[in-house]
């Protein structure tokens, strides 16, 4: 049999080399830095990410590479960029926190890189195996991140916790991709696509399969009922790997269900779309209304970052091509808003996540006044009121639904956004309303968690003000697939 | 012995998996379980590659393979650094985050 080597596209995955080859870089500097100079580590970081971002943007035209198992095309492009973006902030807000914590290592940021390189390979999947490379190369990098604080129970017990049910999902996940491969015989989703058309013999291992590959992404982005392992692990991992875990992974896996359920909605014949609007009503209600109750902050967000990963499926229900567009817009304000959100958090909670509780924001627009209106701002958008970006996303992503006749998703969407309005606006009475319990010197931003929320406020309001450019931006990305 | 003996026993085996990740306490043999999972998904990957003729299903085997590795050394130290500040490794005793 002859062998014929695929030819090797190098600058497809240019941006991925570029993130290992610079996390394997900060693996080196942590030893000669012996633990002093965490910020040169960050810098480094920074320069990875950017130099990456750089390779992203001239990925050059859409084209499948590697024996159609990477798929280099503007949606992968768009989605690279998120991810950039997302792990650029929380190197950012990590600076200060990591160095209060003494943990500001090489290691630190060379395992926020890998994760990064998986989350890329995971969008531009176009192959099981690919898929199943990329999902797992950032899990594993979390289940350490998510421990990073040693010596802190609550971080041992996140990690615990994320390992064991991660790996229980990854084992659902697997059998349900070998059904798959049984039933068609392919691993490529293209391959898989054709064959699930023709009509399938084995079409109990298809659906088995499917139902299976949907279990194991469904916990991977948190949907309800999967989503126990969530507040947990986001409540016990220091601040700024909980502020990377909500952002850059949902977005990651919501690419990937883009490209396995909606891209190919002929995949299989059974009624795909009614099981994700089903989980999109779950998610979004049980993040929201657990969310009304909790006291921590840091468990709300939790649940915050279920309700939104509920209101995003809405636009994967959808399944068209603008809904698909908005969905990516969805995930780039979201990765913008919530990062930022949590870096004023690692600043109010101070030395040890003391002070992580909602009224512990008490009296920031007395001592703080200029961080209580960054906060303001980002909750807002979180909320989605008009004029920020949190605003503009929902709205396009519910148009979406509409347009595609999905009324009672988008009355259910619309409901729960008026239940979260009513939880986020708590920080804000807390912040202006309230006076705090006990005398504490106030909170001062370092100069990289400036940048950061400055950046994310910038972007919030422009893409709230002027957000056609955007959608147009991620319609021209969705089009080449 | 046809590929639907392969199956059943890799089902059996899965089904085994999950129901000792959902019964058992100690978090060794709870990822022990998710690792008998994971092998029974390389046996049924392996069977359908044998009925079908394809390479593809044996090579996935062996990613299956590399990453189950890669997993349970990043697995067993978290559940070592558990230990340290605990001095167990029950899961029941891991209750410090509400939920």
């Amino acid at each position: 049999m002859p062998i014929t080597i695929p030819p090797i596209d190098l600058l497809a995955v240019a941006p991925e080399i570029a993130v290992s080859g610079f996390a394997c870089l900060l693996l080196m500097t942590a030893v000669f830095l012996k633990g002093k100079g965490g910020w040169v580590n960050a810098c480094v970081a920074l320069v990875g990410l950017a130099v990456a971002g750089w390779f992203a943007l001239c990925q050059g035209a859409p084209r499948s590479a590697y024996s159609g198992m990477y798929a280099a095309d503007g949606f992968t492009q768009f989605f690279k960029i998120i991810f950039l973006l997302g792990t650029g902030l929380v190197v950012l807000v990590s600076v200060k926190y990591n160095e209060e914590e003494n943990m500001n290592n090489g290691e630190y940021y060379a395992l926020l890189l890998f994760s990064t390189a998986g989350m890329m390979l995971m969008a531009a999947a176009s192959d099981m195996m690919t898929l199943f490379l990329g999902l797992e190369l950032l899990s594993i990098s979390l289940y350490v991140l998510a421990g990073y604080a040693r010596n802190r129970p609550g971080s041992n017990e996140a990690a615990l916790k994320y390992f064991l049910l991660g790996g229980f999902a990854v084992g659902f996940l697997l059998y349900g991709m070998a059904m798959i491969y049984g039933a068609t015989g392919h691993t490529d989703f293209a391959g898989i696509g054709r064959e699930a058309a023709r009509g399938a013999d084995n079409r109990l291992y298809l659906v088995v399969g499917a139902v299976m590959l949907l279990t194991g992404l469904g916990f991977k982005v948190a949907a309800v009922p999967f989503h126990q392992w969530t507040p947990d692990v986001y409540e016990g991992a220091p601040i700024p790997v909980t502020a990377f875990m909500s952002a850059g992974p949902k977005a990651a896996v919501l690419a990937v269900m883009i490209r396995v359920y909606a891209q190919s909605v002929s995949f299989m014949h059974v009624d795909w779309l009614v099981w994700l609007s089903v989980l999109a009503v779950m998610t979004m209600t049980v993040g929201n209304v657990a969310a009304l109750v909790q006291s921590d902050a840091k468990r709300m967000l939790a649940f915050s970052s279920i309700s939104h990963a509920g209101y995003a499926m809405v636009g994967l229900a959808a399944a068209t091509r603008e809904a698909v567009a908005s969905v990516a817009v969805y995930m780039l304000v979201y990765t913008l808003m919530n990062i930022a959100v949590f870096g004023i958090l690692a600043l109010v909670a101070r030395k040890n996540e003391q002070r992580t509780k909602m009224r512990d924001f008490a009296g920031l627009a007395r001592s703080n006044p200029v961080l209580a209106v960054s906060m303001t701002i980002l909750v807002f958008s979180l909320a989605g009121i008009p004029p920020m970006a949190g605003f503009m996303a929902k709205f396009y992503v519910l148009m979406a639904a509409v347009k595609a006749g999905l009324y009672w998703l988008v009355l259910a969407a619309v409901l729960n956004s008026a239940v979260g309005i009513y939880y986020y606006l708590r920080f804000t009475v807390h912040m202006y309303m309230d006076e705090p319990e006990e005398k504490l010197p106030p909170v001062k931003a370092s100069p990289a968690l400036v940048v950061a929320i400055a950046l994310s406020i910038i972007g919030v309001l422009l893409i709230g003000v002027v957000p056609s450019a955007y959608l147009e931006m991620a319609g021209r990305a969705v089009v080449s697939f | 012995m046809s590929v639907g003996h392969y199956l059943l026993l890799s089902a059996a085996l899965f089904a085994v998996g999950v129901v000792g990740v959902v019964t058992r306490r100690n978090s060794i043999i709870v990822y022990m379980c998710i690792e008998l999972m994971l092998n029974a998904v390389n046996l049924t990957f392996i069977a359908f590659a044998r009925q079908l003729g394809d390479m593809g299903g044996q090579i996935f085997t062996f990613m299956v393979m590399t990453v189950a590795a890669a997993e349970a050394a990043v697995g067993l130290a978290i559940i070592i650094s558990v230990f340290r500040n605990r001095l167990s490794v029950d899961v029941d005793d891991v209750n410090l985050l509400k939920g």
